[in-house]
């Protein structure tokens, strides 16, 4: 669920920057293109990418360089994709994966 | 041998170029290289064997599509792209991330004229790289996930959603480095992320923290996020520096190689000044430090200085230096060793960079921590090999060029056992107590690790299948250390003596649509990731069986497709 964010854009200098619009557990999300898909979710304001398939704790994006996989999500209905690798794009389909994937 | 590409050495690359400048500074890292081997070599004034020919299938006519293929396009790899193509081979550079840069240079030809001024010199000299390898011949496929290197230089490689198989004569290993497990009461928290993460989010998409952020552990990394931070506008809540008290006479002794470092160590000191001068606390000494909250981070609780603290915060982002990322040369059964100066393994390597397997080189911080621009010089020193190996220079011309990289990896190599002393990560920041999780994947804690070792436990691989710890997407990588030190601790063996995980394929998620090479479905996929990696692999030793699986899936995958 968004609440406050994490992280923000520096203020823009000049154009304010690109957005585009996703599909974030169903329902339409603008998030800054031209960056990885996770870190457009941290600045809308995600905190909780997945749940822990063994505690159920929440998590959230950790080393953002393909190490932790913290931030896998579903993308266009493939499981368990690296969201900090993936740049994020317009129409794109992302669910957040609760429990352990099948 | 052939002489047909008798170049100069200062043919290789132009002397304005990072790959060959003297002025550039070579912080961002911290701990050191295993630099003996350059060292001893050259003391003794005397030149390593040159690589031996590869040897060719198909009578010296080569069925692949390229001589060489690079693995990661962080400095390392594009001086090894870019050095080899001029050399005439063939290079295919492969790298998972959309564009190059690896994490040093991280979306350098996509950043403005701000976002450098924050970062500073050490990141926009990427631009430099970026330039030379537009100028070359090397193709480069972004956006590619190697998920397996065979000993018979094969390269398994997820693009575009299918899994394709590569061949080359020889393969470069550039992957770099990746931080340091910090694990401690509370890290799996959202809202607890590293350092190294927050400058991937200011490199790549502009971002800076927007809740108060604290800043903790050790290293130069630590400081110089810091100073971006100020740089962008940002004052951190606090620093806390975990990093033991400085002996003055370990820096006396050092003073020698610090005196051939001083630009790097002119760097440190004036990341320091910036951030002492900006007023922002800062804390020495950080002992028992702890991340605190429910479902989200709400506060750190730490002591300095023989008192405690807690501080409010939203956001914490630790760091405390970095490690080779070796999942693929294990992966490879590379022989490896323990570092007891950096606490990590380091794959073997001859003084080309070439693995216990032959045609396999690794270069840069995938192999032992030097920072960028030894990656740089190690990534043209590994391409002068290849290009040996492969008869494409003369004897003598490499022998030339390869002394003049030695000498500026021994220069720039000089200050990192002073690193390594002064940013030795804390006995209780790596080996933590029972209660911490360790294998973040499966929350495998450290007290379950030495429950496992009490009952006669001795092994990582052992410790995998009893408790889980190490089996989940990220394969180990990001617990392997730990656990190899939690055993050795536990057990009172060294940590080479308890070894590492048996590091498997698929190295990153996959399913068997991508690995049919069929369009993936959403009813269709079949997972077949790390989790699954035993499973897989114990299939696949029962061909049989796993046919059947594999066969009846895409069965499944035509008939429904075909049905809609």
């Amino acid at each position: 669920m968004p609440t406050e964010n994490l992280f923000a854009p520096l203020p823009p200098e000049g154009e304010p920057p690109r957005m585009v619009t996703i599909e974030f557990n169903g329902a339409p999300l603008a998030l800054l293109a031209d960056a990885p898909l996770a870190a457009g979710l941290l600045v809308a304001g995600v905190r909780r990418f997945r749940a822990s398939p063994v505690g159920g704790g929440a998590r959230a994006p950790y080393c953002m360089s393909g190490v932790c996989f913290e931030c896998l999500l579903e993308i266009d209905g493939v499981p368990s994709q690296q969201a900090c690798q993936v740049q994020a794009r317009e129409g794109m389909k992302v669910r957040a994966i609760c429990g352990k994937p099948t | 041998m052939t002489d047909t590409a008798a170049l100069t050495p200062r043919d290789v690359l132009p002397a304005s170029s990072p790959l060959v400048g003297e002025d550039a500074p070579n912080f961002g890292k911290s701990a050191g290289e295993g630099a003996v081997q350059y060292e001893t070599t050259l003391e003794h004034n005397q030149h390593p064997p040159l690589p031996q020919p590869l040897p060719r299938e198909g009578g010296g006519v080569s069925c692949a599509a390229h001589d060489l293929i690079v693995i990661g396009a962080g400095p390392a790899g594009l001086a090894a792209a870019v050095t080899g193509s001029r050399h005439g081979l063939r290079v295919l550079l492969l790298d998972e991330q959309p564009a190059i840069g690896g994490q040093i240079y991280r979306n350098i030809t996509g950043s403005d004229k701000r976002r450098a001024r924050i970062l500073g010199n050490d990141y926009t000299q990427g631009a430099e790289l970026a330039r030379l390898l537009a100028a070359s011949t090397v193709e480069h496929w972004p956006d590619s996930a190697v998920w397996q290197v065979g000993a018979d230089k094969s390269v398994q490689v997820l693009r575009n959603g299918i899994s394709q198989t590569l061949r080359a004569e020889a393969i470069i290993v550039a992957t770099g480095a990746i931080e340091r497990p910090f694990p401690i009461p509370g890290w799996t928290l959202p809202g607890v992320m590293t350092a190294g993460a927050g400058q991937v989010l200011l490199k790549s998409a502009a971002l800076i923290p927007h809740e108060p952020v604290v800043l903790a552990g050790c290293g130069p990394l630590l400081y110089l996020l810091a100073a971006q931070y100020l740089r962008a506008g940002v004052k951190p809540r606090a620093i806390l520096d975990t990093s033991p008290r400085v002996d003055p006479r370990l820096a006396l002794r050092h003073a020698g190689d610090m005196l051939l470092s001083w630009h790097d160590v002119a760097k440190g000191v004036g990341l320091l000044r910036e951030i002492h001068a900006s007023g922002v606390p800062f804390y020495r000494d950080v002992r028992e430090l702890r991340l605190e909250g429910d479902k989200r981070l709400e506060r750190v609780s730490f002591a300095s200085e023989r008192q405690t603290h807690v501080l409010d915060c939203g956001l914490a982002l630790l760091h405390q230096g970095v490690v080779p990322n070796t999942q693929i040369s294990w992966s490879l059964r590379a022989e490896h060793r323990w570092n007891d100066d950096q606490l990590c393994w380091q794959p073997v390597r001859d003084e080309w960079g070439q693995l216990s397997v032959p045609g396999i080189y690794v270069a840069g911080d995938g192999a032992a921590i030097g920072g960028a621009r030894v990656a740089g010089l190690q990534g043209e020193l590994a391409a002068l090999g290849v290009a040996q190996a492969l008869e494409r220079r003369s004897p003598a011309n490499t022998v030339s060029r390869a002394d003049v990289l030695r000498a500026r990896l021994r220069r720039h190599l000089a200050i990192r056992p002073f690193l390594d002393r002064q940013y030795r990560p804390r006995d209780e920041y790596r080996i933590p107590a029972d209660e911490v999780i360790v294998c973040r994947c499966e929350e495998v804690t450290a007290g379950a690790i030495r429950a496992l070792v009490a009952l006669g436990c001795v092994g990582p691989n052992q410790a995998k299948s009893f408790s889980r710890c190490g089996m989940g997407p990220c394969q180990g990588l990001q617990c392997g250390l730990t656990v190899t030190e939690l055993i050795a601790q536990a057990a009172g063996l060294t940590p080479q003596e308890v070894g590492y995980y048996r590091i498997r394929p698929p190295l990153k998620p996959l399913t068997l649509g991508q690995l049919a090479g069929k369009t993936i479905h959403e009813h269709e996929v079949m997972r077949l990731n790390a989790q699954d990696s035993e499973t897989f692999f114990t299939a696949l030793d029962q061909p049989a069986r796993f046919n059947k699986k594999l066969t009846t899936a895409l069965k499944e995958h035509e008939q429904r497709v075909i049905s809609e």
